[in-house]
């Protein structure tokens, strides 16, 4: 483990900097924060949360894949991704360094996506754990711990001083570059450290949350539960809770005539919408009761069944703070966890 | 002055209910948190009395809900509406697009509303509580004492410029009736008007780069009412999911403040549900700001019918680049 003092981490990130661009959860207006290439002057959010998550980074809110142009009989196809080469990112909580894994199933598994494949493949991920965890988060609900963030480097703020540990090779050429402006230390201040973060997730007023009832195997219980009318009546639709979401993955693919050829580029789509998946037979969620019911659904049925019983919520608590309305998962869990259908 | 809690609310709507005056009630229901409140339909009394809550976080307009709600109802909808709401729902029902004879408005006073991120910048994360009315006792997980905070500190940006305590719309009122404020609603956008062309594209530039295109601001908006929006249309050729750079970011922006103009009642709304705490509220502000210039003092929801600047025309009508003119003139 090596350490430095935190009051000096923005000399790491100058460091880290000097050799491949470092994002980290930066102050934007008003309180909130997100990810961005740090420069010289940025200062690291002091908060929990940024309002998007990190999954931008792998998987771009809208991204060029492809260009087409015509010429005569002649069709030019010009891949345009854009390759961002290696880079880091500093201070990923617990919670979303998980959703790293939820994506990957999705992503990586045949077909595999070239696009989100390099950019994991390029990326040092160095976590940050939760000194300070928010009412809003229970990620232990899914087996997370936040003293325990992994990704390839692990770091914890420690009195004052911030403590990195290595966990894969990448992550030990981090440590290389940071070497110099760090020291070999103990663990036994991160253990201290581990202690305190332990006992305050047990005081979160969300701790007592679980995955009752939830998991593979439970369509039939949930889907036609009565609840869901109540639950969603609420809803907007307007697709926030699913654009803030670390493993939210849906996208749509389409095309943008340019004036000079066509280019096909990807962005988030989001169940709630009413032309979500939209075929020529209509949309087959009629009303934002099936919309809703879908995105819950597949966070806490579907992908479990579909991967070896993984949810696809860390529990971040993002939905919880951004809903307009303050509908959430955890409003949904515990109206329906532990119950059977009747 | 009888001071109204939710109390009374409950009260009020499970007496009408009981006499079946109205066969639902549109409020606010209590969430895992204080601050957490959900627009909800209640249609028993035990709901009510467990679930309704009115509190400071009851920000929520629940106008826009009717549009849609109300058509699973039989019989007439109790909605209980704060001031600025009254101002929507008579939009709403000058543009026919909710039914007056079945909806029964219960007007109630409202002190103005907390922005929960603004108490989260004052006492950190953690907050398990909070109470109180005037003065506010957060709790959280982090220190032993709770924070005491003035809810005038920590008021939701549209509520420190409140046009109005004044109810335009009900059917009775809980408490005393308001009256219409001097608000200085439109300091901000005075002070953005004096900037130089360069330093507000920066403002917005800064303000309208950070969105992130979820539409809740659009989707809470009740003067935008269309089922289907044509954003949200692939028919219509202008479909948009992503924000696709950042000039047609600020058109979407634009081009809606534009849409609402003249129908826009100044709700606040669209700043309220940004996730990115972008003050949307000020490109309809410098909007209403041109029109009362251009066209006389209008408040758009002030009554039920009758037309607005956009849809009038008398032969005194100033033209808009003679407002700029002036402007420029003056400065
Ligand atoms: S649950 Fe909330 S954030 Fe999600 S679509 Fe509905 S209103 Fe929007
Ligand atoms: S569903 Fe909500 S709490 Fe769960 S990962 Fe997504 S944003 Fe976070
Ligand atoms: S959910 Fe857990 S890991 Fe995520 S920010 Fe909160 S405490 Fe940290
Ligand atoms: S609510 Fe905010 S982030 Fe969402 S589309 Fe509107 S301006 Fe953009």
């Amino acid at each position: 483990m090596r350490k430095c003092l935190y009051k000096d981490i923005h000399k790491i990130f100058a460091r880290v900097a000097e050799k491949m661009p470092l994002y980290i959860p930066a102050k934007t207006g008003d309180e909130k924060a997100e990810y961005k290439k740090w420069s010289e002057g940025d200062e690291l959010f002091e908060g929990l949360n940024t309002v998007k998550s990190p999954k931008d980074l792998f998987f771009p809110q809208s991204e060029d894949l492809v260009r087409f142009k015509t010429e005569g009989k002649n069709i030019e196809i010009t891949d345009v991704r854009e390759d961002k080469g290696p880079f880091a990112v500093f201070g990923v909580r617990a919670c979303d360094a998980k959703s790293f894994e939820v994506l990957d199933r999705v992503f990586l598994t045949e077909p595999r996506d070239s696009y989100y494949a390099s950019r994991r493949e390029n990326a040092t991920v160095v976590t940050l754990a939760c000194s300070r965890p928010s009412e809003t988060c229970f990620c232990k609900t899914f087996g997370i711990d936040a003293g325990e963030p992994g990704g390839d480097v692990s770091a914890w703020i420690a009195g004052d001083d911030i403590v990195f540990s290595a966990n894969t090779e990448k992550g030990s050429a981090f440590l290389d570059i940071i070497g110099e402006l760090t020291e070999e230390c103990s663990c036994d201040a991160v253990d201290r450290e581990k202690e305190k973060i332990a006992v305050i997730m047990e005081r979160l007023p969300l701790s007592d949350l679980t995955t009752d009832g939830f998991g593979g195997g439970k369509t039939e219980d949930l889907f036609n539960r009565a609840e869901w009318a109540e639950l969603s009546e609420a809803c907007l639709g307007c697709g926030t809770c699913t654009f803030v979401c670390p493993t939210c993955q849906c996208y749509d693919i389409k095309d943008f005539k340019s004036g000079n050829g066509v280019v096909r580029y990807r962005c988030w789509d989001s169940c709630m919408y009413s032309e979500f998946t939209k075929m020529a037979h209509g949309n087959n969620r009629l009303t934002q009761k099936e919309r809703f019911r879908q995105r819950f659904m597949h966070k806490l049925v579907y992908y479990p069944e579909n991967n070896d019983g993984l949810y696809s919520c860390v529990g971040c608590g993002r939905c919880l703070k951004s809903c307009p309305v303050s509908m959430n998962i955890v409003k949904v869990m515990k109206k329906l966890g532990g119950k059977k259908n009747d | 002055m009888q001071k109204i809690t939710e109390k009374h609310l409950a009260e009020k709507a499970k007496d009408l209910l009981s006499q079946g005056k109205v066969s639902a009630v549109l409020g606010w229901r209590r969430g895992e948190f204080d601050y957490d409140v959900t627009p909800a339909l209640f249609t028993d009394a035990d709901e009510i009395e467990n679930g309704l809550v009115y509190n400071c976080f009851c920000g929520a307009n629940l106008s826009k809900y009717l549009v849609s709600k109300i058509r699973a109802v039989e019989g007439r909808m109790l909605v209980f509406l704060k001031p600025c709401d009254t101002y929507s729902i008579n939009q709403l029902f000058t543009e026919h697009r909710v039914d007056r004879e079945k909806v029964y408005i219960v007007g109630i006073p409202c002190n103005g509303m907390a922005d929960i991120t603004k108490i989260r910048n004052a006492v950190g994360e953690g907050i398990t509580g909070v109470s109180g009315d005037e003065c506010l006792r957060v709790e959280t997980l982090y220190s032993d004492e709770p924070a005491e905070l003035c809810l005038a500190d920590v008021m939701s940006e549209r509520c420190v410029n409140c046009k109005s305590k004044k109810h335009v719309a009900y059917d009775e009122l809980l408490g005393d009736e308001g009256e219409v404020l001097d608000s200085h609603r439109f300091d901000e956008v005075e002070r953005i008007e004096r900037m130089s062309p360069d330093e507000r594209f920066a403002f917005w530039q800064r303000e309208l780069s950070r969105c992130i295109r979820c539409n809740a601001c659009r989707d809470a908006c009740p003067a935008c009412t269309c089922e289907v929006c044509v954003f949200n249309n692939p028919a219509s050729g202008v479909e948009s999911k992503a924000p696709v750079n950042e000039f047609e970011e600020k058109m979407f922006h634009i081009i809606r403040a534009f849409h609402v103009a003249g129908r826009c009642t100044d709700c606040g709304e669209c700043s309220r549900v940004c996730p990115q705490n972008i003050p949307l509220h000020l490109l309809n502000r410098k909007l209403i700001k041109d029109m009362n210039e251009c066209y006389g003092e209008y408040q758009a929801g002030e009554a039920v019918g009758g037309v607005s600047p956009l849809t009038d025309y008398t032969a005194e009508d100033g033209e808009p680049g003679d407002l700029i003119r002036r402007r420029d003139t003056d400065a």
